[in-house]
This record gives C-alpha cells, structure tokens and sequence, in this order.
C-alpha cells in the first residue's frame, strides 16, 4: 500500500530537502509516527509535549482536514495523501 | 535608516527579518509585525497625527510600510455613528457605531488591510497579489490591485453571493471559483503560496495585511476623544480584527496617548459558523473546527487562523461571545436599518444582534461605552434579505390612485 505524505516548504530542512515521502501506513497516527521515526528532528514540530498535534499544525488527509474525519484514527487507503500544513493564514 | 518594524513569532517571541512569510520556522506559530516603541515615540505624536487628513495613513508610523511609501488612495477614515434610537431602545446611554460599510475603495474594513498588504507586496517585488476569500477582501483586492497595476487573482468558495463575485470582477480581476468552503479554498491557497512567487495577502503577506485592522482601532480611540471604550464588540471570521483593535489600543496607551484602561471585547459570531464563541460559552481550552452553514457568508470561516488568539483575548478582557441565528441576523440588519440608518451586510447583522443579546444579558452596563464594529456594506449581501421585502404595488400616475392606494394602507395599518 502506498501513502504519500506531502511536506511544505517549511518542514523540508527536517526531512533531508524531500517534498514526498512513501508511507505504508494504515492510519494517519501511523502516518505521522512513520514520518517521525525517519526524520526525528521534525518530532517535536509535530507533536507537543502532551504528545498532541500541535495547534498550529493542520492535518488533511487528502481535501479533508482530519479533525472532520476520524481525526488520528482516520483509515488511510492506497494511493491517499497525507498533507501537513504549517498555521494555516486566511481569514 | 533602520526599520522600526520586524517579524515576531506570537508564541515563542523569535524574531524574523522582514519577509513575505506568515509563520515562524521554529515552532509553526503566525508571526505578526512588532515595532521598537521607543523609535516610534521619536517619531510622532498624537499632535502631528490629529493634523493630517482623517485617513488610515494619518496612522502612518504605526504600520508596517517601506520607507519613501506614498499612498496611493484615501482609505479609512469612517465615521463612529454616536447612536440614537437603538440604544435606547436597548437601554444602554453610550452606544456607538463603526461604521466600515461606507469604507472606501470598496465598502468593508478589507480596504485597510489590503492597503498596508500591497505597500509589502510591492516592497517584496510581487508582480502577482490574489487571496483566499468570502468576498469582500476579494473585491478590495481587485479594486486597489487594479488602481496600482498588479496582476490580481483571487481564490473564492464557488457558492459565493452573486453581489460579491460582480463587485471582484468589475474591476478585471481574475477570478479562481473552488469547489468547496472557505477553509478548503484557504488550504489551497497556503499550497499555492508555497509553490509560485505570488503576493497572497492573507496567507504569505498576512503579518503586514493584518497590521491594517488596528487603524480601525486607532480610529476608534481618536473619534471618542483620544479615550478608549469600556466595550468593543467584533465580528468574528478568521479571528484577526478583534485582536487588531486590542493591538491598537495597547499601543496608543503604551505611547501615553490614551489613559490605559480594560477594554472589555466581546466576539459575535453566526450560529451557523461559531467555533470561537462555541469554545468561549462551553470553556474550552481550544476551538473545534466547523463546517459552515450560515448566509454570513464573510464570517462562514470554520477553522479560524486567530481562533486561538480570539479565545485568548475575550478571556483575559473579561468580555464574551455570542452567536445568533440567521433569522436574528436578518432581523438585526432590519433593526438596524430602521433605528441607525445604517445598512449592514450580514455580518453587521451579526455583530448588531449579539451587541443587543449582550446587553440583554447584562454582560455590557447600561453607563459603559460601547463600540458596535460595523465592518461591510448591506449593498453587498442583498441576496440574503431580498425575499423578506416583496415589490409594492404600482399605481397609475394619477393623485386619484395615489389616494386610494393611502387610503387602503391606512386601513391595513388601522386593521393591523
């Protein structure tokens, strides 16, 4: 099963200059474990020290923001897209 | 000449060089424009102010613009309506309107904070502006990105009034409608604005757009005498304008031009979109995101870049928010119609109908200033309220049917 998690700009000094990375993972939380596992430094950008997303930190998983899904516990199929977005502006 | 302005991440306080960038490469937060106080103290004074035209540039040192800006078009400068039939009908003596639905060029406080947003855009060399918008910051995009020759694109959801996609395109702006919420829109934009060398105002532009709202604020404050408000009541969307005018008012006390006192602000927010008055009623330590469902349609933003920031601000003021339903809007845009004459926008329904709950709940005194922020023009939004004013009927241009026609609506008002 092939997952991409899609990196902003900002996140890619973390992950080695890489936009994509491959996941197999079934759940977006694995998702995000897999990404951290492979580029500790962008653990604690990830999570807080409750080990919660971070407030300023979106998650879609494909269009959808998870928070509407199942949020962490969203099921991930072949060929989704995991899309992390930094304090989303607007407004 | 050193700047006096700078980037600052508003939760770990790191500092950035300015730049068109919206949030801080260390813990993600927004970054907002912070100033050396002390230089600006040496730069002017509310003397010098008070002498220039009654314009959001008379604020000049107060904003994030290049050296050698010249502005390009008066913008701001909007009347604070003292009112005189609604607060005594809602028995409160100092009631006041800001009225931004008369805001030049394009009828809502938008216009001040693409202004400042375009001085950065140009300052950073963007060819290219556009926005993620509900309307009118699109059609203030398009009226001063035309005025100033830039390539202007904006980002709107698709299902967007039909007023407020006219008034983008009639200035020749390239219009982007997206298949879903503002929020998706919003999302696609923070995309793009990673991808393409684009001035985006409210995404990569954001810390120097939302530095135009506090003239808002200063405005305020100069209207009522140099003195601040006991209350400020803010329409809600993305969460930024309440915390611009806190802003304000932070500094000019801060610069000894007001005496310092706890102005208590108050959220409004639809029912149908109210994820920040949500967390403050149910006392939640942060929002949850909506999707929207309410003919507010400029403040139907169900995950808001402030939120946090909002939250943060009704609490430590001691002030609240509400949220009313879309016939209560509709009703308020009447009611303030009727008693102020003046002609809101769903949103100023919104902000007028939460300002009287308020009241009602005793949450704002009867003796307390009072500030309403009216932020967009009725003109805008007519679609919302079209069905509740059926066409009357026409009559011959003869004095004999303009008689009868009296007559008959003398006995419907006796019968009612």
């Amino acid at each position: 099963m092939a997952i991409t998690i899609e990196i902003p700009t900002a996140f890619r000094r973390f992950t080695e200059g890489s936009p994509k990375v491959d996941t197999g993972a079934t759940t977006v939380a694995e998702a995000l474990n897999d990404l951290t596992a492979k580029f500790p430094a962008l653990s604690r950008h990830v999570r807080d020290e409750q080990g919660q997303i971070r407030q300023f930190l979106n998650v879609y998983l494909n269009e959808e923001d998870i928070r509407f899904l199942n949020g962490e516990s969203s099921p991930l199929k072949d060929g989704d897209r995991v899309l992390l977005v930094p304090s989303i502006a607007g407004g | 000449m050193k700047e006096i302005y700078f980037l600052r991440c508003r939760e770990c306080g790191k500092t950035f060089p300015n730049q068109p960038q919206s949030y801080c490469e260390e813990c993600f937060a927004p970054l907002e424009v912070s100033y050396d106080y002390e230089a600006l103290r040496q730069t002017t004074s509310r003397e010098a102010v008070s002498r220039r035209a009654f314009n959001m540039w008379r604020y000049a040192e107060f904003l994030p613009l290049p050296q050698g800006f010249t502005a390009s078009q008066p913008i701001g400068g909007t009347p604070l309506v003292k009112s005189r039939k609604l607060g005594l009908h809602l028995g409160v003596k100092n009631l006041f309107f800001k009225n931004d639905a008369v805001c030049f060029p394009s009828l809502s406080f938008k216009d001040r904070v693409v202004a400042t947003a375009l001085a950065a855009a140009r300052r950073f060399g963007f060819e290219t502006i556009g926005c993620s918008s509900t309307g009118n910051l699109a059609n203030a995009v398009a009226a001063q990105g035309a005025q100033q020759g830039f390539d202007t694109c904006v980002f709107i959801p698709a299902d967007l009034e039909a007023a407020k996609i006219l008034n983008t395109a009639v200035y020749g702006a390239r219009i982007v409608r997206i298949n879903g919420n503002y929020d998706h829109v919003n999302r696609l934009c923070t995309q793009i604005a990673d991808k393409f060398r684009w001035g985006l105002v409210n995404v990569n532009l954001r810390p120097y757009y939302a530095e135009g709202s506090k003239t808002h604020g200063y405005e305020i404050a100069e209207q009522l005498g140099w003195e601040l408000p006991d209350n400020v009541v803010v329409p809600m969307a993305g969460g930024s304008l309440i915390g611009k005018i806190a802003k304000a008012f932070a500094e000019l006390a801060h610069l000894g031009w007001v005496e310092p006192k706890q102005v208590k602000f108050f959220g409004a927010q639809a029912t149908g979109c109210s994820p920040i008055a949500d967390a403050v009623k149910r006392e939640l330590p942060r929002f949850t995101p909506q999707k929207p469902n309410t003919i507010a349609r400029s403040l139907a933003i169900g995950n808001p870049a402030d939120g946090p920031f909002a939250l943060r601000l009704i609490r430590e003021s001691g002030g609240w928010a509400e949220d009313i339903s879309d016939p209560e809007i509709i009703d308020s845009i009447k009611l303030l119609a009727q008693t102020e004459g003046i002609f809101a926008e769903t949103a100023g329904g919104v902000t007028a109908g939460v300002a009287a709950k308020l009241i009602q709940q005793g949450r704002i005194g009867n003796d307390e200033t009072t500030v309403v922020c009216i932020t967009g023009n009725g003109l805008k939004t007519t679609d919302a309220i079209a069905a509740h004013f059926p066409a009357t009927e026409v009559i011959e241009p003869k004095l004999d049917a303009f008689e009868a026609l009296l007559q008959e609506q003398l006995k419907d008002s006796i019968q009612v």
